[in-house]
């Protein structure tokens, strides 16, 4: 998986002044996925003397429907592994990394499933810019104009340092031109994409 | 080494209390008691080793509340935080857990230790449960275990049924990678339509729902979502990147599951310390209640053959007196 080596290395240079990311939990959000009423039907059938277990829809808060006029804001969620870094906040545009190209997402955007590379996430709120490094990950845009960012790490760009980024690249260039093994090859390509990504996000 | 401890005097404390009920203690003590010839006073040692053994006791589970719940602190924040992941793949998949698929998969997420309260027949429980839902003709329903405890219960029943058993997962702090890591194993060792995930979900120091997450093969997902159903809305969304639907389906399912993991992994190492923690409180609570009978009994004891020998004396010189 790509995603795990991506991770490490975006980590590694980060100046490790991070500011904690927000404690916030559960993300409420779209469309209602109810109890699934057929499988507590069937449990109570076959086994009548323990109590169903609760699924995870028990603990998630309804998403709203898809309003029949385009609202003027998205709602976007997005979240890591070990934080949820927005939850449900309104905003103009976010724009997404995908593997296919940057991709602006407004209100009423068509549902879209994308697959994520590395490079910048920014969300826009008025006048506000806020850029965001990702390794990888997806993003699933609603027909309710709601937006979920799922990345494996996240870093706000201001917090890369660039000085370890250049280190970093001409370490791994050199490590794909002395690799023997196919896995040694796939490691350092995966490096080298992830810090020129890195370079790219801080030049541009 | 504090289990250790507590299985020594455990050892120790068993043969005592076993045979009667605390109130029988004192007859029985001086029925037993092979005082010399012509002393009357009663001995009070075996009380006096009681009481120190249960003191003990309850020093090495007090202790071991405090540790619990200092690793409390730490884990909750941890799975709170991780309750994020996993909501935008139920938004957009749904929560399946009645689809009907051939191959099921249970992953029973349990402790490696014990001493931590009903979370882990808890979840046994529940995963036979599902066993018996899931499995029927022409259909196969396997475990996955993840933790000494539930494999210890699972094999004695369910031998034939166990696919891979994964232990020793919290050594380390639980991180993100360890657990990617531990899912492409299962991904790779069993074949699959439908993943389903037991694990105790953390909601209070004293509650731990248990929870069952579904997450289906891409080929389920392709097939329910064309033949409509719970998934119908997926065949509406355009799909960005990769060569085929199928592989980004892929990489979806394989995502979706390790962060689903991590999520549930997070909870259940959430709820154990939570469920020891309420455990060993309760067991220092009793081992004080215990102290404060044996005190009475061993003071009440003592108090006896003070009276005891108070009355020869006063009775021997009356005696000479008169």
């Amino acid at each position: 998986m790509m995603f795990r080596q991506g991770s490490r290395l975006l980590a590694g240079s980060v100046r490790l002044s991070r500011r904690p990311f927000s404690t916030a939990t559960e993300v409420p959000a779209a469309t209602t996925t109810n109890a699934d009423s057929g499988f507590i039907e069937s449990w109570k059938k076959v086994i009548p003397n323990i109590d169903p277990p609760k699924t995870p829809s028990h603990f998630m808060n309804p998403r709203p429907a898809t309003p029949s006029s385009i609202p003027s804001k998205i709602t976007v969620n997005f979240v890591l592994p070990y934080a949820s870094e927005l939850s449900t906040k309104e905003v103009d545009m976010v724009i997404i990394p995908a593997t296919t190209g940057q991709m602006g997402v407004l209100p009423g955007h068509v549902p879209t499933i994308a697959e994520l590379k590395p490079g910048i996430l920014s969300v826009h709120e008025g006048n506000d810019v806020t850029k965001y490094f990702l390794s990888s990950g997806f993003a699933f845009i609603h027909a309710n104009s709601v937006a979920d960012v799922i990345a494996v790490e996240a870093v706000p760009v201001d917090h890369i340092d660039p000085s370890l980024v250049q280190k970093g690249l001409t370490d791994f260039t050199q490590k794909l031109s002395s690799a023997t093994t196919e896995l040694d090859k796939a490691e350092a390509q995966i490096g080298v994409d992830i810090h020129s990504a890195l370079n790219a996000a801080l030049s541009g | 080494m504090a289990m250790a401890a507590l299985r020594r005097e455990g050892r120790r404390f068993v043969p005592l209390i076993s045979p009667q009920p605390i109130s029988a203690v004192q007859s029985s003590l001086i029925s037993q008691e092979q005082a010399p010839l012509g002393v009357r006073s009663i001995s009070t040692q075996i009380v006096r080793n009681r009481m120190k053994s249960v003191k003990n006791i309850q020093k090495i589970t007090k202790a071991m509340k405090m540790v619990a719940a200092s690793k409390l602190r730490a884990i909750q924040i941890k799975a709170e935080n991780s309750r994020g992941i996993w909501q935008p793949f139920t938004a957009l998949l749904g929560d399946n857990p009645s689809v009907d698929v051939k191959k099921n998969v249970i992953i029973t997420v349990s402790s490696d230790k014990g001493l931590c309260g009903g979370i882990n027949s808890t979840s046994v429980k529940m995963s036979k449960a599902l066993h018996k839902l899931t499995s029927g003709p022409e259909k196969q329903s396997t475990y996955v275990i993840l933790g000494e405890k539930a494999k210890a219960q699972l094999i004695r029943d369910s031998k034939n049924n166990i696919e891979l058993c994964i232990t020793e997962l919290q050594r380390n702090p639980l991180n993100y990678t360890q657990v990617s890591v531990l899912a492409d194993d299962i991904l790779k060792n069993v074949e699959y339509d439908a993943l389903r995930i037991v694990f105790n979900k953390f909601h209070s120091v004293v509650s731990f729902p248990p929870t069952v997450a579904t997450v289906l093969s891409p080929e389920t997902v392709e097939r329910e979502s064309e033949s409509g159903g719970n998934l119908g809305e997926l065949d509406s969304y355009e799909i960005e990147g990769g060569e085929t639907k199928g592989e980004i389906l892929q990489n979806l399912a394989e995502f979706q599951f390790s962060c689903v993991m991590f999520n549930a992994v997070l909870e259940n190492a959430c709820s154990e310390q939570g469920a020891r923690m309420s455990a060993m409180d309760s067991s220092s609570r009793n081992a004080g209640e215990m102290l404060d009978r044996l005190t009475l009994t061993y003071n009440r004891t003592r108090q006896a053959s003070i009276t005891t020998e108070l009355i020869e004396i006063i009775s021997g010189a009356s005696a000479l007196k008169g």
